[in-house]
């Protein structure tokens, strides 16, 4: 811990280090109930998991400031489930499938990426937010099939990941994938 | 929406709050109650255990009119109301705001049960009067306040919605946690409830319950779940006065919180003698939230100032 914040530092988007993990405040509430003490109410969300948990503080509960560093660096290689970046000077992280979810199936050679370190470990991995990938799988477009209402097929990307893409989209086209919600955004035309 | 916009917008609910003085003034005044106004600009403002005062230069801001008001009320001034604004440090979320606008109002010869009747009087004529000048650009909830109220003690409240009785087992920061997260989340969004009798220590300037000591003869209005109100059995012991502001002031050095001179010019009033009596303080944007059942008071403030940091 770097410091601390006490409940009333609290605002909207502020990360603190409470029991041991950091928190970004994603809700926030000043409640004073009659005569008693300045209450407020949070919703922290975990910047580890992803969980969120709605807590009552006080004006004297203490948060510390998490050890957070960002860096820019540039994905080189996976072995199994560890994935290697490197950064400007050349020092290598290694990072779990784990923290990574999904985003390691839209990771490419020399893809630049931010990584949060919490504590000096990666904590999050975030990538452009486009990228391109290349259909491996997928069935021909069945026309005549969008009266339903279903207008997408399921596909497959080179390295496994699997998403809905338009009727149109074909095996070996280069589409363009969001990578903060993992969903098809556009097909790349190449000549 | 920009800043005009905004403001055009708000004309009805301004109207609203025009409307709830002018019923509240005609309430009092036809009690034989006097409208009083005390200094906003105080030289020691009143201690609290957890209230905090805005200085002003060499002085304070009132955090509420309460000590003057007693004076008056000790000097043989036996109705007294007063409609003014009250600053409170830090205080600043969707139903609080640093300054705001309170009434406030005392009665010789009464006690918190009397004030309670008196206040479902004032609210249910506040209510109706507004309601029928309503020109259909609010939608006045006068069924809050004109529906049975409900008065539960404090006590019965918590041991059905908490699990504990917190007179005979008082702990503060957990009395003050399950007050927010359990007790007034239950409270029912159609109608008023008074919860009644609070643990001693919630006391602050109440008498303690004649023959009953762990029980402060405080009530809350809680207005479809807004705390709306809080009334006392005024505190008149003198002795008992300046004990509970050498305590809380003790306690505020403790946790590093400014402590405040004593008022001994309101301490020599209440050894003089000041008649037994009620008090009520009412939050005036509150209730125009309650009324117009809006959700925030940006919803009801054209301007909300924010500090110089």
């Amino acid at each position: 811990m770097a410091g601390q914040y006490t409940a009333g530092d609290l605002r909207k988007g502020l990360k603190v280090e409470f029991e041991k993990k950091p928190y970004v405040v994603t809700e926030f509430n000043f409640v004073k109930p009659g005569k008693g003490a300045s209450i407020y109410n949070c919703r922290l969300k975990c910047m580890l998991d992803g969980t969120t948990m709605q807590r009552a503080f006080r004006a004297n509960d203490i948060f510390g400031v998490p050890d957070l560093e960002e860096k820019t660096m540039r994905y080189s290689y996976n072995e199994g489930d560890n994935y290697i970046f490197m950064d400007v000077n050349f020092e290598q992280t290694t990072i779990p499938a784990t923290v990574l979810g999904d985003s390691r199936y839209f990771l490419f050679e020399d893809c630049e990426v931010t990584v949060l370190f919490f504590n000096n470990n990666p904590v999050e991995v975030t990538l452009p937010t486009f990228v391109e990938k290349v259909i491996a799988e997928t069935q021909p477009g069945a026309r005549g099939n969008t009266a339903a209402g279903n207008v997408t097929k399921p596909a497959k990307i080179v390295g496994g990941y699997e998403l809905p893409v338009p009727l149109f989209v074909n095996e070996g086209d280069t589409i363009k994938i969001d990578t903060r919600t993992g969903q098809y955004s556009d097909r790349v035309l190449r000549r | 929406m920009d800043e005009r916009e905004r403001l055009a917008a708000l004309a009805p609910v301004l109207r609203l709050r025009g409307a709830v003085n002018e019923a509240i003034r005609g309430f009092f005044l036809e009690r034989d109650f006097i409208e009083v106004e005390t200094p906003v600009r105080v030289a020691v403002p009143a201690m609290e255990r957890h209230i905090d005062a805005e200085p002003a230069g060499d002085a304070w801001l009132r955090t509420s009119p309460e000590l003057h008001m007693k004076r008056l009320l000790a000097a043989g001034l036996p109705r007294l109301f007063q409609i003014g604004p009250c600053f409170r440090k830090g205080e600043r979320g969707e139903r609080h705001n640093p300054e705001y606008s309170m009434l406030e109002w005392y009665r010789a010869g009464a006690d918190y049960r009397v004030m309670l009747t008196e206040i479902e009087a004032l609210l249910r004529r506040v209510a109706s009067a507004v309601r029928l000048r309503d020109e259909g650009a609010l939608k006045i909830r006068e069924e809050i306040f004109s529906r049975p109220w409900i008065v539960e003690s404090v006590r019965d409240i918590f041991r059905r919605e908490a699990g504990w009785d917190p007179v005979a087992h008082y702990d503060e920061e957990r009395f003050e946690r399950d007050l927010v997260g359990r007790v007034e989340p239950s409270l029912p969004r159609d109608r008023c409830v008074a919860l009644l009798d609070y643990p001693a220590a919630q006391g602050a300037l109440a008498r303690l319950k004649p023959g009953a000591a762990a029980l402060a003869e405080r009530w809350e209005l809680y207005a479809g779940g807004l705390e709306l109100a809080n009334a006392f059995s005024e505190l008149t012991d003198a002795a008992e006065q300046r004990r509970r502001f050498e305590t809380w002031g003790n306690e505020r050095r403790a946790e590093g919180s400014a402590v405040y001179p004593l008022d001994e010019a309101f301490l020599a009033a209440l050894a003089a003698g000041m008649p037994p009596s009620g008090g009520v303080a009412l939050g005036l944007d509150r209730l125009v939230m309650a009324l117009a059942g809006l959700r925030t008071l940006d919803d009801l403030l054209p301007f909300r100032e924010v500090s110089k940091q």
